[in-house]
């Protein structure tokens, strides 16, 4: 059985329609990249996912996770598995971390919201031990530092800490890398890697960098205003696209491999 | 890229002070942003600062635009020692040198239609407008790819990559010799993107101008740059020919950061390409 199966989704503003009739479906443990350009409504389907819609939204159509519909879901049933079961990474780390609050409070207090009963004297421990786990040094120190005192690419991995706190089964990241200096990139794409590796959960990775996606993803959706273009195995929609639209997104990216010549470009005005 | 040397840089330092360390008798902690840079910029060339954040490429920009006082360190524009230039006397050095920022929206005044944008700089700079206002606007569009009858629009009726023609047009709009493109196309969609280098390598054909190109991607870079600096901690590592930097890279931080850049798996690129030829 699929771990998530998403089924005509459909995400309404008013008469805007910014999601239109989506469907996939992940394993447990697999990956899925969702790629596309901007207002491709990549980003509005992985808030639907977690129920983090803005007002005024309307969402329709079926999202299953492990068996239950998280669309007809109470907030506070899916309070209980959204940063539990699901968890979820943002580009920007710095927005997403208090910083008012050390980074070991917030991996503790996360992890606590979710496991009553849990001592902050362990959920501490939890958090030490998500630190080591994304590779930060000296964790038992910096678990009592501020947000401010990390770099960047250290925020993201304090973030991914925090995910990883409840060993969640999906992880659900939107551009993680973005914001990042692509060295730190490689680091956080390793990362990712890792912890799937060892602790099985499944990824969806939002993302506009296709050579990212073609790195990280085992099932690729590809979307353009709303509607899924096409979907596929990652070796499908890189070595054989079918839509023009994938050809032509193919096309336009630049390579650090390449030949130079004029970049192919994607009809209408830009 | 034997064309006239139109920019040349030398020993280009820029300290900056670090907030909150001045005492009432101490001078505030220097932090160096670029910690001496030099090079040459000629017409007809690309020349791309390349790094990470924090590397200095873009401060480095804003020293040769003369944007920013430097430190020390000379600035040349086409023979001419425009390092300690004020107030009026930069007039000559906005003729020749224009900048295209990263954020068209934000760069250009919303309250302006696109006529009024596009002539700013030669209103600033008192020149006439060759063949009239209207007319003129009319051409810079039709030449960086916009509906010349737009020109009495405002900057939010655009997209993204139109917005980003106009941030050009209005550069190209005093005839520059040097156009400075501060990760000009690193906001923008993919295929706007593509859309974007292609006009820049166009223009350049036709104007001849030198271009210094500020970019953190280096895959961008590899399809614009003619030449290449790699900056980290305020220097640069390495300078060369682009296919030089790209295709046998001396220093150890360039390596490291070609190796990091992610890439489609060649064998699909192959298959991709096969079909697509097949087609």
């Amino acid at each position: 059985m699929s771990l998530l199966r998403v089924n005509d989704l459909t995400v309404k503003f008013g008469d805007v329609t910014v999601v239109d009739g989506l469907g996939f479906e992940l394993p447990k443990g697999g990956s899925l990249g969702i790629v596309g350009e901007s207002g491709s409504g990549k980003s509005m389907t992985s808030l639907a996912v977690m129920g983090l819609l803005p007002k005024g939204a309307l969402c329709t159509g079926e999202i299953s996770f492990d068996g239950i519909d998280l669309n007809t879901l109470s907030e506070r049933r899916m309070r209980e598995i959204r940063g539990d079961r699901i968890a979820m990474i943002f580009q920007d780390p710095l927005s997403s971390l208090n910083p008012y609050y050390t980074v070991g409070t917030q991996i503790a207090e996360a992890y606590r919201s979710h496991r009553s009963g849990v001592s902050r004297r362990a959920a501490r421990q939890v958090a030490i031990e998500a630190m080591e786990r994304v590779h930060i040094k000296e964790a038992g120190r910096r678990v009592d530092d501020y947000p401010h005192q990390f770099s960047g690419g250290m925020r993201q991995r304090v973030m991914i800490a925090m995910a990883l706190s409840t060993e969640p089964e999906l992880i659900i990241a939107d551009e993680p890398t973005t914001a990042l200096d692509v060295t730190v990139q490689a680091q956080i794409l390793d990362l990712l890697a890792e912890v799937r590796r060892d602790t099985g959960a499944a990824l969806i990775m939002i993302t506009h960098d296709l050579a990212v996606v073609s790195e990280v993803a085992d099932t690729v959706v590809v979307m353009r205003y709303g509607d899924v273009v096409e979907t596929g195995s990652t070796e499908q929609i890189f070595s054989d696209p079918r839509h023009p639209y994938t050809q032509a997104l193919l096309d336009a990216v630049p390579r650090i491999d390449d030949e130079i010549g004029d970049l192919r470009t994607l009809g209408g005005g830009s | 890229m034997t064309g006239e040397l139109l920019l040349r840089a030398r020993d280009l330092v820029k300290q900056f002070p670090v907030a909150g360390t001045a005492g009432l008798f101490r001078p505030a902690r220097l932090f160096t942003a670029v910690g001496g840079v030099s090079f040459d910029l000629h017409a007809g060339e690309t020349l791309a600062l390349v790094g990470e954040s924090g590397s200095g490429k873009s401060t480095t920009a804003r020293l040769a635009a003369r944007l920013l006082d430097v430190t020390s360190g000379t600035v040349e524009l086409a023979g001419q020692d425009v390092t300690t230039r004020k107030g009026k006397d930069l007039a000559a050095v906005r003729r020749t040198v224009q900048v295209v920022f990263q954020d068209p929206f934000s760069s250009l005044n919303p309250r302006h239609t696109v006529e009024r944008i596009v002539t700013a700089p030669l209103l600033y700079q008192k020149r006439d407008i060759p063949g009239g206002s209207r007319e003129f606007t009319r051409t810079l569009l039709d030449r960086v790819g916009l509906n010349p009858d737009w020109l009495n629009r405002y900057p939010a009726q655009f997209s993204g990559g139109q917005a980003q023609r106009i941030g050009i047009a209005r550069a190209l709009a005093v005839g520059p010799r040097v156009l400075v493109c501060d990760e000009a196309v690193s906001a923008l969609d993919v295929s706007v993107q593509a859309q974007i280098i292609n006009l820049l390598r166009d223009l350049q054909a036709e104007e001849g101008f030198g271009c210094l190109f500020i970019a953190h991607d280096l895959a961008v870079v590899r399809q614009i740059a003619t030449s290449v600096a790699v900056m980290t901690a305020g220097r640069v590592v390495e300078a060369g020919d682009r296919d030089t930097v790209f295709g046998d890279p001396q220093h150890e931080y360039t390596r490291r950061l070609l190796a990091a850049v992610p890439r489609i798996r060649p064998e699909w690129e192959a298959a991709r390409r096969a079909k697509a030829a097949a087609r």
